[in-house]
């Protein structure tokens, strides 16, 4: 028995010794794999602090570049235009959509407009009057027909020497060679640069003066839907003194008209001191908005000549046939016929004696 | 062929505008027109730093891509320059550059603003070498004579290196060496593009 409990007791202080040896192991690394940690628990914010004293000293020099770069202003004892700056990055956006976009889309959009009127011009012959009854509408008073012409002769000029300045090393120096092209833009910009205040003059008036024609009507959807009647289809489309076409037409001459105007009157005045970054966006949008102008003038010269038999006389006599204000304004023919003073169909300010009926020639 | 580049340590230039001076000196360019300038960014505080800036003759150059009547041309030793004759004045390269360098000597109502003038790395223009119809209208044409621009070789501080590419790199890359720390060959990226710089 003793023997037995002799061995117990000894069984006992070996297992306890051996406790002991691996629970003190067990705390001699957890204490060793635990104080290297302590490292994280110094205050957050001590820590933070000297993350943020770093920051407050990043390098002075890519500061500097990075100023550069960033196209910031210092200071330059040459006084001029932006002679503060040393380096400009927006000329390259400048360039890549005026060579691009501008002059591009602008090439493809006239030439696909002059292809398709073509087309239509061969496939059906123009939209024809379905025979004249001889009798004249007075239309357009002599001063409309003045500033309708004034206008529109400025406007080619301006768009040919405009566009040249656009389209001529793309389309012209190929053919022209270099040193006669630089003579004819050399004349082409201030041509462009001069008449284009006579020109502003005259848009502006006609924009003014036509304006009462050109109020939009529900009616005016319907002629758009149905193509003006240009592109077949029984009947005529209900349209008053302007048809919807027209009223387009004004509407993108006010919008981009004005756009062109305004920005055009940048670019024109160099002195008034527009930094670069102005200056290239005037010429975005004057080439654009020019572009969108001419290939809608393109549209209106085709279909006011051409296109639609009948219609020159107006502009060019101030008289239509009694058949052409049937077949293309028949709310104005019907105003006409019922009796209304011509003042208020047949262009605004005429001193013109109403006809009660049209006129026997 | 050589290929032409200009460099402005900005670690040396100490805004003395002797470049400037050299060059409207050099090419008697007229009144109003500085076909070089000197920039100081952080001016009158630490770090201030200037840099001497023209015409940097780039590789693909930005104003021969805008021009109209297509007046620019690019040399054989990479100098970009321009023919008066042809030049209408439209201001669109001043548009287009980086770096400021077209300038106009007059700038008045209706966009008159006369024949671009700018930086020709004392190469003068396409007329023939040293003519007087040359030095009327681009300057003095050092390059021909075996001389490099006037505004580099005048520079005190030899802040404003011009010359071959090759040699003003050499040249920069042991100043940095023995200087430490990293380069600044201002406007070299801009300039020439990763493939020439």
């Amino acid at each position: 028995m003793t023997e037995r409990s002799v061995e117990t007791v000894g069984s006992g202080k070996t297992s306890r010794r051996r406790r002991i040896f691996i629970w003190s192991i067990t705390l001699a690394l957890a204490v060793s794999m635990a104080l290297p940690l302590t490292a994280l628990l110094i205050p957050a914010s001590q820590a933070q602090e000297s993350g943020q004293q770093a920051d407050d000293k990043s390098n002075p020099r890519a500061d500097y570049w990075r100023e550069v770069r960033g196209g910031n202003a210092g200071y330059s004892a040459v006084q001029g235009q932006e002679t503060d700056v040393l380096i400009q990055s927006q000329g390259q956006t400048w360039s890549e959509l005026r060579d691009g976009p501008v002059l591009h889309l602008g090439l493809w959009g006239v030439g696909s407009i002059l292809v398709v009127l073509a087309i239509y011009h061969l496939m059906t012959g123009g939209y024809k009057l379905q025979g004249r009854t001889g009798r004249k509408i007075p239309r357009w008073p002599g001063i409309d027909r003045f500033i309708h012409w004034y206008t529109a002769v400025l406007f080619l000029v301006l768009a040919i020497t405009g566009l040249s300045l656009l389209w001529g090393r793309t389309l012209l120096i190929p053919i022209m060679g270099k040193e006669a092209f630089a003579a004819w833009a050399n004349m082409s910009k201030p041509i462009h640069d001069y008449l284009s205040l006579f020109f502003t003059a005259g848009l502006l008036v006609m924009l003014i003066k036509w304006f009462h024609h050109n109020i939009w009507k529900s009616y005016d959807f319907k002629w758009l839907v149905s193509g003006g009647g240009y592109l077949g289809g029984s009947g005529h489309p209900p349209a008053g003194f302007a048809n919807a076409g027209e009223k387009l037409l004004f509407y993108t001459l006010i919008f981009a008209g004005g756009a062109m105007v305004v920005s055009g009157l940048f670019l024109l005045f160099p002195n008034w001191g527009t930094d670069r970054a102005g200056m290239q966006l005037a010429n975005v949008i004057h080439g654009a908005s020019s572009l969108i102008c001419f290939m809608f003038i393109c549209l209106h010269i085709y279909l006011a000549t051409i296109g639609s038999e009948g219609a020159l006389e107006g502009m060019v006599h101030g008289e239509v046939d009694e058949q052409y204000a049937k077949q293309h304004h028949p709310l104005w023919y019907d105003e006409i016929m019922k009796g209304k003073t011509s003042g208020d169909f047949a262009g605004g300010g005429s001193a013109q004696p109403a006809p009660a009926a049209p006129r026997k020639e | 062929m050589a290929r032409m580049k200009f460099l402005c340590d900005s670690e040396r230039c100490i805004e003395c505008n002797g470049c400037v001076t050299a060059c409207k000196n050099e090419n008697e360019v007229p009144w109003g027109i500085n076909r070089r300038r000197v920039v100081t960014l952080d001016d009158g505080v630490p770090g201030e730093k200037s840099i001497s800036v023209a015409c940097m003759h780039c590789t693909d150059a930005p104003c021969a891509a805008v021009c109209p009547v297509d007046c620019f041309y690019t040399t054989d030793d990479g100098v970009v320059l321009h023919d008066k004759d042809l030049c209408i004045g439209c201001g669109y390269c001043f548009y287009a550059c980086p770096f400021g360098a077209p300038q106009y000597p007059q700038q008045e109502a209706f966009g008159v603003r006369g024949k671009m003038d700018k930086c020709t790395f004392c190469s003068g223009g396409p007329e023939e070498d040293n003519s007087a119809a040359e030095f009327e209208k681009y300057g003095s044409n050092r390059l021909a004579q075996g001389k490099l621009p006037a505004c580099a070789e005048m520079c005190a501080t030899k802040a404003l290196l011009g010359g071959d590419g090759d040699m003003v790199a050499d040249i920069y890359r042991e100043r940095i060496t023995r200087r430490g720390g990293r380069p600044d060959n201002w406007g070299w990226d801009a300039a020439y593009g990763e493939r020439d710089a």
